[in-house]
């Protein structure tokens, strides 16, 4: 490029550059001043007002926290409310020195130096130091008039009245519905603080903790204006909180009242379930405990005896207990054998007392050491004979049993809607290898078979189970949940309905389990005999304690806590199924025996009227085909 | 050409030995004097506002000396070096926040870092800021100016491309200001008035048929809150309304250094980054808050000055966009934090703590006061 004309060019670059940079300074010096002058309009020409503000008076944003949604049970019986309490609330910025503060509080009171922990922790978890924590709940009269005595000692303390989460149904409800309890420290770092500004409490466990986010509403706000000791002198601006929505439990306080009577004090578990909608009608876990200590905050001394108590009241034995099935999984073993072609309705096996693998001394005792002869399937639901499933077992293999039963919802989470629910365990080859780096031998197969072995159910699954043998492999996850303001819960993944080759396969398994109730050597002919309506049901029992190859399961050497707990799963009535109930029996040992006469009350609970009779709606369809060939 | 640059240089020679120590090692005394008035105060500031906190001073203190360690570097390249690498580094810088958008996207949210563990962490977005300027520069440099149609359509694709990944990382407040400083090169160069005026005339109706059209009810509902975050005051307004009550109380001579209720009650979040000019607006007053500005637009004149003296175009494109960004950070900043403009996330230069934006604004300091010391004609400026 010839030098002149770069040079003129460059001349007139820079020209044109100068006069672009005098452009800007004239527009920041522009802009400068405007900043200036909005900092003359806010430091000179507000000063009063932003200066009372800040010395006398303050602007505080107020949160409202929103109502907790109540919870009824199906009939509109309150299961979780709200209730004015009175508590003990300390501001830190305006307590000064607040540690001493507390020593007020705790002399003034007459309180324990737990008790003084205790107020120290809720006063370090505030999340603004101008923000009231409470301390203290539930304030009696007497509390209430000693602190406004001594007032004048206690800068930064209130006594405030709140909403606290109130369940009158007491422990009915407690493994069900759950509790909810303070917020922690963990749980801040998670939380929207926004959404939970003012919000003191949330879901702990249970409905309260899974349906939370429907629950707890959306948070309002007031601005006020307070003066320095924090006396709101008046609101600015108010948004009204959105209260949280109501939850209608599927369950029903009298059947639950009934289910937990029917136990008669004993340890275990209860689930009702109706097949054909998958609500959960009671769920039942005994021992249980009074949720309403954990919503203020239990007493270290309350909680470490809850916790460990030998009973386990704390433990939910629905939803985390894990049993071995035992016998109560015959019935599905069946429809699982008949569906895969194995066996057939008519098939027999030969029972001399026990069973043996081709080329194995290993012998594989019935219960029955005698035998039953020749067994065919009803026959060996009805007499609940191992050798027959045994040899069922061998001759189905682990893949197809495992297929079949994770189809019935064994190793895997049923519900809907139900928090901490354990998957159980249904074993297979992969499994095996992965767990135990070992092949799988077949004589684990054929223990399964009986329900024993690996397999771990909770008693939710069995109950879940024995409403699809009810429904013919309908499947609809049970839920705790009928409707959250008006509008039932949704099943985001449901699974698959049970599709067999021939729908008789059901009807030859459900016949089994009739002949059990009400067949001439059934082992729950007793219970069945007294009903006024007919059940189709199956005893188990789920060892607590191996016993050894030889040795007799004598229940004389056995201590209580390690007798066998008794299982009993029906459904009824046979052929119009409204209910199926899945019963354990802590250290119950018989499941016929124990754990079938609860079963049987549960079912009466539900299913008869006040004459004794069965209700009109829940009798046989005429057009229905009973179960009689 | 050579021979007679080489006959004034020297006859200028002479005059070169005289130039001061500064000037030999490429450092512009004035610049300097100011910086370091800003690190006093801010050190001063940050003390009030950190709650006496002396190990966010000796941090901060650190990442000035780093900072001023990495300016007095850059200052020694020539401009014309810096030129030659500005294509590879716009390249390298783009890919770099290619590769944080996918890793972020993998990892299920978002992310501004590259993080090797135990060797390097840092935001190429941060970089961006200088490397975006210094390649419209470059690229208009070597065109004649004003910039012709073609020229600015080159330029702004070159400036879109990083908006658009920094945005989708997602951080709306860096890629406007990456965005910004691209566009001031192309204001320096004489971009047209009517095309200026042209673009903003098209945003207006095309903002409007977005809202009428395009935009949900609860789109528009964010865009309402973003302008207004005063409806929001449990959230973002908070800390509006709090740093107005904290500046207002402060009054014209301010309530004294270490003397702040509002800062010191944790009245107000984040008083000690993007919030710090309210702790300073409270403590020192309207004379406090206007000797700060009267700094900043001194350290503002004498990068403009150093524009115009600037040699090469290349020079004197990037030195004003440098300058003219920088005063972007300072009226967005206080803009804020006294409720003139949405809440967006801009430290104060040079006043907040953190120790990125510390080094990538000496850096750019750094790029000022070599374009300003190797000059030919050093002597005679």
């Amino acid at each position: 490029m010839p030098q002149p004309i770069r040079l003129k060019d460059h001349e007139k670059d820079a020209r044109l550059i100068r006069r672009r940079a005098l452009v800007g300074a004239l527009v920041f010096l522009l802009l400068t001043a405007a900043l200036v002058a909005r900092m003359y309009y806010l430091q000179v020409v507000q000063y009063e007002y932003h200066s009372t503000l800040s010395e006398n008076n303050r602007v505080h944003v107020q949160p409202l926290p929103p109502t907790r949604g109540l919870i009824f049970d199906r009939n509109g019986v309150l299961v979780a409310d709200n209730r004015p309490s009175f508590s003990l609330t300390l501001t830190r910025e305006r307590a000064g020195d607040w540690a001493q503060v507390l020593d007020v509080i705790v002399e003034v009171l007459a309180l324990s130096s737990d008790e003084r922990a205790l107020f120290e922790k809720r006063v370090r978890q505030g999340r603004r130091p101008f923000e009231p924590v409470p301390v203290l709940f539930e304030l009696s009269e007497e509390q209430i008039a000693t602190i406004a005595v001594n007032q004048f000692r206690l800068p930064g303390v209130e006594v405030v009245a709140q909403l606290v989460r109130h369940y009158p149904q007491r422990e009915h409800f407690a493994h069900s519905v759950g509790y909810v309890g303070r917020i922690n420290e963990k749980e801040l770092k998670e939380l929207d603080p926004v959404a939970y500004s003012g919000t003191h409490h949330i879901g702990k466990t249970g409905v309260e903790r899974f349906y939370e986010a429907q629950l707890h509403g959306e948070v309002g706000y007031e601005e006020v204006e307070t003066n320095a000791r924090g006396r709101v002198l008046r609101v600015l601006k108010r948004v009204d909180p959105l209260p949280g929505k109501d939850v209608m439990l599927t369950i029903d306080v009298h059947l639950q009242e009934a289910a937990e009577a029917a136990l008669g004090g004993r340890r275990g578990a209860i689930v009702a379930i109706q097949p054909s909608t998958g609500e959960v009608l009671a769920m039942v876990s005994q021992p249980s405990f009074d949720p309403n200590p954990f919503v203020t905050g239990i007493s270290f001394k309350a909680y470490a005896e809850l916790r460990d108590s030998i009973d386990q009241p704390l433990f939910n034995r629905v939803l985390r207990g894990l049993y071995p099935p035992g016998s109560t999984i015959k019935p599905m073993m069946a429809v699982a054998a008949l569906d895969a072609g194995v066996i057939t309705p008519t098939s027999r096996v030969f029972d001399p007392g026990f069973y043996q693998l081709p080329n194995h001394s290993h012998k594989y005792r019935n219960w029955n050491r005698s035998g039953d002869g020749w067994v065919s399937l009803e026959m060996a639901i009805m007499r609940s004979n191992d050798t027959y499933f045994y040899d069922l077992a061998h001759k189905m293999g682990i893949d197809r049993m495992h297929d079949y039963m994770t189809r019935f919802g064994l190793g895997q989470r049923v519900s809907l809607d139900m928090f901490e629910e354990t998957a159980g365990l249904m074993p297979s080859r992969d499994w095996k290898r992965a767990r135990y780096r070992q092949a799988w031998y077949p004589g684990e197969t054929l223990i399964l078979g009986i329900g024993q072995g690996y397999m771990q159910t909770t008693p939710l699954q069995l109950a879940q189970a024995t409403a699809l043998m009810a429904t013919r492999g309908k499947w609809i996850r049970p839920h705790l949940a009928k409707t959250i303001e008006g509008l039932p819960p949704v099943d985001s993944e449901p699974l698959p309905d049970i599709q067999l080759r021939d729908l008789k396969s059901w009807d030859s398994a459900r016949f089994g389990m009739e002949q059990v109730m009400h067949g001439p050597r059934g082992t729950a002919r007793k219970v069945g005999d007294s009903a006024v309506y007919r059940i189709a049901g199956k005893s188990g029992t789920a060892q607590v304690v191996a016993i050894r190859q030889g040795e007799k399961y004598d229940r004389n050497k056995v201590q209580e806590r390690h007798r066998d707990h008794a299982l009993f799963i029906a459904f009824a009535p046979a052929d119009n199924p409204q209910i199926a109930v899945a019963v354990m029996v802590e250290n119950g040992e018989s499941g016929s025996g124990v754990a079938a006469p609860v079963v049987k009350q549960v079912m009466d609970a539900w299913l008869l009227d006040d004459s004794g009779q069965l209700k009109a709606e829940y009798a046989t369809p005429v057009s229905a085909e009973v179960g009689q060939r | 050409m050579n021979s007679n640059f080489d006959r004034v240089l020297s006859s200028e020679d002479v005059l070169r030995r005289r130039a001061s120590l500064l000037q030999r090692v490429h450092i512009d005394g004035i610049l300097l004097l100011l910086l370091l008035i800003l690190a006093v105060g801010s050190l001063f500031i940050l003390y009030s506002a950190s709650g006496k906190n002396v190990d966010l001073l000796i941090k901060q203190a650190s990442s000035f000396g780093i900072g001023l360690a990495g300016m007095f570097i850059i200052a020694q390249f020539e401009p014309r070096f810096m030129a030659r690498w500005v294509p590879l580094a716009y390249v390298a810088g783009v890919s770099l926040l290619v590769v944080v958008d996918v890793m972020g996207h993998n990892a299920m949210g978002a992310t501004r870092w590259i993080n090797i563990p135990g060797v390097i962490r840092f935001q190429p977005s941060e970089f961006m800021k200088i490397i975006m300027p210094a390649t419209i520069a470059w690229y208009l440099a070597k065109r004649s100016l004003p910039p012709s149609l073609k020229h600015v359509a080159i330029s702004l694709a070159l400036i879109l491309l990083p908006f658009v990944l920094i945005l989708l990382q997602p951080d709306l407040g860096t890629s406007l200001l990456v965005i910004t400083s691209g566009a001031f090169v192309l204001f320096i160069a004489g971009l047209q008035w009517r095309w200026i005026l042209g673009a903003v005339a098209a945003l207006v109706p095309v903002a409007v048929a977005m809202w009428f059209f395009v935009l949900r009810e609860y789109q528009k509902q964010r865009v309402l809150t973003f302008l207004n975050p005063e409806s929001d005051p449990l959230g973002s307004g908070w800390n509006i309304i709090q740093s107005k009550a904290a500046i207002g109380s402060g009054g014209v001579f301010g309530k004294g250094w270490l003397l702040g209720t509002q800062s010191h009650l944790d009245f107000l979040p984040e008083s000690h980054t993007d919030f710090i000019i309210a702790v300073l607006a409270e403590e020192f007053g309207l004379v406090g808050v206007c000797l700060l500005l009267l700094v900043y637009l001194l350290l503002i004149a004498r990068g403009l000055v150093i524009t115009v003296q600037a040699q090469t175009l290349f020079g004197k494109l990037l030195a004003g966009a440098l300058t003219m960004t920088f005063f972007v950070y300072v009226f967005v900043n206080i803009g804020m934090v006294s409720g003139l403009l949405p809440v967006v996330g801009v430290p104060l230069p040079f006043i907040s703590y953190g120790g990125t934006s510390l080094i990538t604004l000496l850096a750019g300091f750094g790029i000022l006061m070599s374009v300003h010391t190797h000059r030919k004609w050093i002597a005679q400026a």
